[in-house]
């Protein structure tokens, strides 16, 4: 075996009483892909911003190619050939992609040196099939795009190890494809990719070894992830057996949502385009498709944030006439939204006061336009038990939780008012195993009782298990709905990509 | 080598260390342009100190200059809260001044009269806070400029009355014609100038304290400040709220002004104030935007204010340094903020 390209050696990093990283050792050899896998919270995030050069650790040290190293800042990483592709990409929209390669590199006497770039873009493309037109603006990419000239951008800056966080939770299937080949690739060359995720199927197919970190510790390491099970990983992950949750038959009642012939102007992002969908009182229907094809739009109107100019809505019964989100929320539509900081709650406030939000104005929470700070206390305090969220008290600053919590929080606040409808949106992203079931029986619990839901996913997988119906969207309309008994990746997979809706 | 990392919590006892501590470092760094001047620096801060705090007088002026300091505090306080940047409390204050000294100077029972001056005031300093909100709401104009900006306008609208139809034919000095001797405020204690405006704004502090922190407008204030995203979809007219900030913030600057001429002044004239809207941000940010932090913060720049000018005639220090420490108190405060998300470590020891 080779000599490592990177070691760490016993890191150790606490936050005040909360040791984030505990001795932990990780290897990575030239050519190897190593999985790192782990519940949130488990220090994977911490391990890498050590490596990163964003913590000083409190003990151990990092070896690169046997000889130990000093990491402080992203520059010191970068200089040292660490190169990290992060969830949130971190590009300058306006300038084109060459432009973006470019930032930050020395031209010759002061002036940037496009000509090379162009040749150095043109001989990374190549060499791993991670094509990208140089003269586009990165506004103009998808997802799938931005992400693979965040990968060019560090192999251009002579990057020998890669760092992927998260990589598939953007992609489509066919586009997961493309990243794994050309990952493949570069490990072919020699270089060592460290590669973060949660889908343990991916990890499975993809990585050659594993490293599993739980509670700060490195809970243990599978050295032959391809003949591994993922019952067994969750274990290693957990600690404990995770059971997937078993959708019962449903027994679905009346019409509670009704989307008629919806349509949107083309405002921001894809534009709705005569979508009708039905969701049934006890049925869970899933909304499958690659990010950007009109989910956010649909979520929105339903949401009661943006107003459609053509086509009707119902909840329950009730035609909705403002799409406001009051509106919408009176008639009994409960909403978990997709992203949690910026339209859920409010990091900077304390917890209780996020958990109120939508229902300050209610009688439960004020009268007369005086709050009931005893009432908001005690409702976030049952809330807190009940749904078992982690945090000091009702009064911790929202901010401080930690994504599972903060996700069971905004379901208790909705869950607690019984919704007749509730949308979802990503539900499970960036939750580990054990969060991730808990939600999912919460959905399943909800169904029972003769809610519907309508889950807006990009991972069939969790689509299948949960949903009784999946409808697929491609470019803001819907282009069919299937029976989850019906339902595989790969036939949702051509459905998400238009080929279905054309042949 | 140190470096900033982020904080997971921020310790309680920071919210009352962090004034504290920018006003100490405000005093270490404005002791050496003292020194600059030729004076010793304990000697003038201990003149400043005995000038503004000493003896009741001097505590009775300190006070005087804080009234309209904790209603520009408040002011700032309430628009910072829901990120309505109005930087037109100066303006605002301007505007409540002239309107209450019109109103003034009709003649009317005394209490009627201090009742609607208050009315009128606060009515025109809403008005002029008005203009930066809604350009903001319908036309996305960045408030921070409009609301500076109008500040001038205000000014110079101001200095065209009192060299204009309110110019003193006798005298020919650009001031307004006084207000009816009916409507002066009380005086609180014979003697000085304290008068009934700074009971106003002692009381206005935990009003505005209690609407912030116990009513559905404050949550909805607080709520949009911090989060205006989480606010519409939490079925907030963020719009709304939003535009009725900026009037209780324009209204609250308005009754400074209206204190000035029913208190202090009894008329209009160009320097009625010496920058109290400006200072009210200085106090806002020292209480960390806490409307019961307005009213200390306010008396310390009040005590250098009025210290600054003994200390000058003492010690041959100007009294510009007044405006420097309020000036290196908000850069410091900003500064000391910075502790409140990050701390320094200290790095490359660790091995």
């Amino acid at each position: 075996m080779p000599a490592p390209l990177i070691e760490m050696r016993g890191i150790t990093k606490s936050f005040g009483a909360v040791k984030a990283s505990e001795a932990v050792d990780l290897s990575v050899a030239p050519g190897e892909i190593l999985g790192l896998l782990g519940e949130n919270g488990a220090g994977k995030t911490t391990l890498m911003n050590v490596l990163f050069g964003a913590y000083a650790p409190d003990a151990g040290e990092i070896l690169i190619q046997g000889r130990p190293a000093r990491i402080t800042s992203s520059a010191d990483a970068l200089a040292a050939g660490i190169g990290m592709v992060h969830q949130h990409f971190h590009l300058a929209p306006r300038l084109t992609v060459l432009e973006n390669l470019l930032i930050g590199i020395p031209g010759k006497a002061g002036r940037i040196d496009r000509a090379g770039g162009l040749v150095r873009l043109a001989e990374i493309s190549s060499q791993h099939g991670l094509t990208l037109d140089p003269n586009l603006p990165v506004s103009a990419l998808s997802v799938g795009e931005q992400q693979r000239l965040e990968i060019v951008k560090a192999l251009f800056r002579g990057a020998r190890l890669l760092i992927l966080d998260e990589p598939t939770a953007v992609l489509a299937p066919s586009e997961v494809d493309g990243l794994f080949s050309a990952l493949r690739s570069m490990a072919a060359q020699g270089l060592g990719i460290i590669f973060i995720s949660h889908k343990l199927n991916e990890v499975r197919a993809l990585t050659h070894r594993c490293t599993v970190l739980r509670h700060g510790r490195v809970a243990g390491r599978v050295d032959d992830p391809a003949n591994t099970t993922s019952a067994a990983m969750a274990q290693l992950m957990c600690g404990h057996e995770i059971v997937p949750p078993a959708r019962g038959p449903s027994t679905p009642g009346a019409d509670v949502l009704i989307l008629d012939r919806i349509s949107t102007s083309r405002h921001s992002g894809t534009a709705l385009r005569d979508v009708s969908l039905v969701v049934r009182a006890g049925e869970i229907l899933g909304i499958a498709g690659v990010s950007g094809n009109g989910q956010r739009a649909l979520a929105e109107v339903i949401s009661g944030v943006r107003a459609p100019d053509n086509g009707q809505m119902t909840i329950a019964g009730k035609q909705v006439v403002h799409f406001s989100p009051r509106e919408v929320q009176a008639l009994g539509l409960g909403r978990i939204p997709e992203d949690r900081m910026t339209t859920g709650l409010v990091t900077n406030l304390p917890l209780a006061d996020s958990m109120v939000l939508p229902r300050i104005g209610t009688s439960a929470f004020s009268a007369r336009g005086l709050l009931k700070p005893d009432a908001i206390r005690a409702f976030a305090e049952a809330q807190i038990k009940a749904y078992d969220i982690r945090c000091p008290g009702p009064m911790t600053r929202a901010g401080a939780l930690s994504g599972g919590n903060l996700q069971k929080a905004l379901l208790a606040r909705e869950l607690a008012f019984d919704p007749k409808v509730l949308i979802v949106s990503q539900p499970t992203r960036g939750l580990d195993i054990g969060a991730a079931r808990f939600i999912h029986e919460k959905f399943l619990d909800m169904r029972a009782k003769g809610c519907g839901i309508i889950v807006i996913g990009e991972d069939l997988e969790e689509l299948m298990v949960l949903c009784d119906r999946i409808a697929v969207m491609y470019e803001g309309r819907i282009a069919g709905t299937l029976d989850s008994a019906d339902a595989s990746v790969a036939r949702l997979g051509l459905l998400m990509t238009g080929a279905e809706g054309k042949a | 080598m140190f470096r900033l990392e982020v904080r997971t919590s921020t310790p309680a006892w920071f919210n009352l260390a962090l004034p504290l501590l920018a006003i100490a470092a405000t005093l270490v760094l404005c002791s050496g342009l003292i020194a600059l001047a030729g004076a010793g620096v304990f000697e003038s801060y201990g003149v400043m100190f005995t000038a503004s705090l000493g003896d009741s007088y001097a505590i009775t002026e300190t006070l005087v200059r804080a009234a309209p300091m904790i209603f520009t505090g408040l002011a700032v306080a309430v628009a910072f809260r829901a990120k309505f940047w109005n930087i037109g409390a100066e303006g605002q204050l301007l505007a409540g001044a002239v309107a209450s000294c019109f109103v003034g100077a009709i003649p009317m029972p005394g209490p009627l009269a201090m009742l609607l001056m208050t009315i009128a005031g606060a009515a025109a300093g809403a008005a002029v806070a008005l203009v930066p909100a809604a350009l903001r709401v319908k036309f996305k104009v960045d408030d921070v400029v409009s609301s500076l900006l109008l500040n001038s306008v205000i000014y110079y609208a101001l200095m065209a009355l009192i060299e204009g139809p309110w110019k003193d034919s006798f005298s020919g000095y650009p001031i307004s014609p006084p207000i009816e001797d009916s409507a002066n405020f009380p005086v609180l204690i014979e003697g000085t100038r304290l008068h009934l405006g700074l009971i106003v704004a002692l009381v206005a502090a935990p009003l505005i304290w209690f609407l912030i922190v116990r009513t559905t407008l404050g949550f909805r204030i607080r709520v949009t400040g911090e989060n205006p995203e989480a606010a519409r979809y939490g079925g907030i007219h963020v719009e709304r709220v939003l535009i009725s900030t900026a009037l209780l913030s324009g209204a609250l600057a308005g009754l400074a002004g209206v204190g000035e001429v029913g208190g202090v002044h009894f008329q209009v004239m160009s320097d009625i104030s010496p920058g109290y809207g400006y200072s009210g941000i200085v106090v806002a940010m020292l209480a960390r935007l806490n409307p019961l932090g307005v009213v200390p913060a306010a008396i310390f720049l009040a005590a250098v204010m009025t210290g600054a000018e003994a200390m000058s005639r003492a010690t041959g220090v100007p009294a510009f340094l007044s405006d420097v420490i309020q000036g290196t108190a908000l850069l410091a405060m900003l500064v000391a903020l910075l502790f409140t998300a990050y701390r320094i470590r200290r790095v490359g020891v660790a091995r």
